[in-house]
């Protein structure tokens, strides 16, 4: 039986990365909650995230309120993107087939991929931790960095934050009527439109500021796009398609059996992730906090 | 009156010809789109046929091209034996894996494919003693071929040649298995099925038993041509089983043009010439591949074949 310093410092481990994976799953969520539309290129606002954050970070300088002000401007930045994309392009394949949804989002993986090897190369990029939470506490005999601190503390923001926007506040009534009956809300004066547009937007910023804040911790590399996508897939089938807390859940539950399958069958911890994806779409293919479509 | 030209025969008098080109590239380039257009037209049986957006069919491929690969390498069974174990083996996991994924409907359906994929994708990644891992397994060998040495006007051609023939004859059966399949009554069950799942039921067809056994049968074909493509490209690696080789197979059909038997095919050959073609000009391939993609998605939604039929239409319409 290993320390118990050691399993607290795993669990640690295993929440801190349940909650980046929950910044970029809930907007992934958020997305097929409201369009209906399964993002593969939520990935790819992820990456655009962190390759945006570290470009302004190199312009602006180091600096806790620059690193701020460098991943705010960045989530910003994929914002629009996604919203030029939803307002130009995807909007015209509501009322086709899953596949041509799919389809496109894959085709903008590609593009998108390819745009951020022309722009930023495909060197290894990095952007130091912000001057102050470079810190570390000491918990119950485990170090914890403050920056994995901030982060553990973030995730339960943003769920709370979306959770406020949805049930408590205009826009997120609309939102939920258009779940219900797109045409009905649309023919009681509501602009259905920009309402999708609005928040395809949201999803893409939550994309881009858990790229941008990312960037302390991992290194920025192609290919980041396509590792996180089949990583945010699962948290949210775990969790629930469509469900906020679900989504909260599943990364909870992804971080975990991360951290602890390491320890268990070190080689194959990438396989029971994938096996406990697999399982819950048999039992429950809705997820585990999720509602069955129609 | 008009003469319909019969087509099949005259692609394939044409792709056996290739060799007496002379050209090591040409005989390479054909080897990989017979083996590509009957994975792509495999998966269209799915896609096309039964109404079924598999996003894992890329895994029976990797099955198919390991099976293969280890039976042949490992254990040095002979080709004619491994070759048909991996259609079997592929259609065993298929058969597995699609009895989960038939009863989800549509987008869980996609997810769950996608999945299963990704846990053969990891098991052939991390199973360093069977697969090779991350390594995979190279220089698996080629089937014994002198035999086709001894056939007169062969005798003087190169093995890449000969293996050529091989994948050539044997995709032709295939393929001819596969066109049987969904000209018969059973293939117009599935087509039913594609149309309307409820109606079907109603009428008393067993809805999941046919689309599992399209499944299946799917996952034999897929296998097949990943046993070919292993030896063809003298080594099998992870990435046949990843997800990316799901779509871009899924690209493929889509681009020839689901709704006809051949437009896969179409799709298979025009995406590896272009792809030849592009990657000697730049290392940008994928931008312009999800630029056509986009292109396809909004322009040409019955794809190349369809675009063509609909032109051929119009044209006799005059």
């Amino acid at each position: 039986m290993p320390e118990p310093a050691f399993l607290f410092g795993q669990f640690l481990g295993g929440l801190t990365a349940g909650m980046f994976l929950f910044t970029i799953a809930a907007g992934l969520s958020l997305i097929f909650g409201v369009l209906r539309v399964l993002n593969f290129a939520h990935g790819s606002f992820y990456m655009f995230g962190a390759y945006l954050g570290w470009q302004v970070m190199s312009w602006v300088g180091p600096g806790t309120e620059y690193f701020w002000l460098a991943a705010l401007a960045a989530a910003a930045c994929v914002a629009l993107l996604g919203i030029a994309i939803e307002h130009c392009l995807l909007r015209h394949l509501y009322r086709r087939e899953e596949l041509y949804q799919l389809l496109f989002t894959y085709a903008l993986v590609l593009i998108l991929a390819d745009c951020a090897k022309i722009i930023w190369g495909t060197g290894q990029l990095s952007v130091s931790r912000p001057p102050s939470l470079s810190g570390a506490v000491q918990i119950f005999g485990t170090t914890v960095p403050h920056y994995n601190l901030f982060i553990m503390l973030l995730g339960p923001a943003i769920a709370l934050g979306l959770w406020l926007l949805m049930h408590r506040s205009r826009v997120g009534r609309l939102v939920r009527a258009a779940v219900m009956d797109r045409e009905m809300l649309g023919a009681l004066g509501a602009n259905v439109g920009s309402l999708y547009t609005i928040m395809f937007g949201i999803g893409a910023f939550l994309a881009g500021l858990g790229g941008a804040l990312v960037t302390p911790v991992k290194s920025i590399v192609p290919g980041m796009d396509v590792e996180v996508i089949v990583e945010v897939f699962i948290v949210v089938v775990i969790g629930g398609l469509g469900s906020l807390w679900g989504t909260f859940l599943g990364a909870l539950v992804f971080g975990q059996v991360l951290a602890f399958g390491i320890l268990i069958m070190p080689r194959f911890s990438i396989f029971a992730v994938f096996a406990l994806m697999a399982i819950i779409l048999i039992v429950r293919p809705w997820g585990l906090l999720g509602k069955p479509l129609r | 009156m008009s003469r319909r030209i019969p087509w099949v025969l005259v692609v394939a008098l044409v792709a056996m010809w290739v060799p007496w080109l002379g050209s090591r590239f040409y005989t390479f380039l054909a080897t990989d789109i017979a083996i590509l257009a009957l994975f792509a037209l495999s998966l269209n049986l799915l896609l096309g046929y039964t109404g079924l957006v598999s996003f894992g069919h890329a895994a029976y491929f990797g099955i198919g091209a390991y099976t293969s690969a280890i039976l042949m390498k490992t254990h040095g069974v002979p080709f004619a034996l491994s070759f048909p174990a991996a259609g079997v083996v592929a259609a065993l996991f298929a058969l597995v894996f699609g009895f989960f994924c038939v009863r989800l409907t549509k987008i869980y359906f996609a997810m769950l494919t996608l999945a299963f994929a990704q846990i053969v994708w990891a098991i052939c990644f991390k199973w360093n003693d069977v697969t090779g891992g991350e390594q995979g397994l190279p220089n698996v060998p080629y089937p014994e071929l002198g035999w086709m040495a001894a056939i007169p006007g062969l005798g003087q051609m190169r093995a890449g040649d000969h293996f050529y023939l091989l994948v050539l004859a044997l995709v032709a059966v295939a393929v001819a298995a596969l066109r049987r399949i969904v000209a018969s009554p059973y293939g117009r069950m599935l087509t039913v099925i594609r149309e309307n799942p409820e109606r079907a039921e109603f009428i008393g067809i067993n809805v999941r038993l046919y689309q599992l056994s399209a499944f299946t049968a799917a996952g034999f074909f897929a296998g097949l041509a990943g046993a070919l493509f292993g030896i063809f490209n003298r080594g099998v690696f992870p990435d046949f089983a990843y997800w990316t080789k799901s779509a871009e197979v899924l690209i493929m059909t889509i681009l020839g043009g689901m709704g006809h038997f051949w437009g896969p095919a179409v799709g298979a050959m025009v995406l590896t010439l272009l792809n030849q073609q592009i990657t000697s000009y730049t290392e940008y391939w994928p931008l312009i591949l999800g630029t056509i993609l986009i292109v396809l998605l909004f322009g040409f939604r019955g794809g190349i074949v369809g675009a063509l039929a609909g032109l051929g239409r119009r044209l006799r319409r005059r």
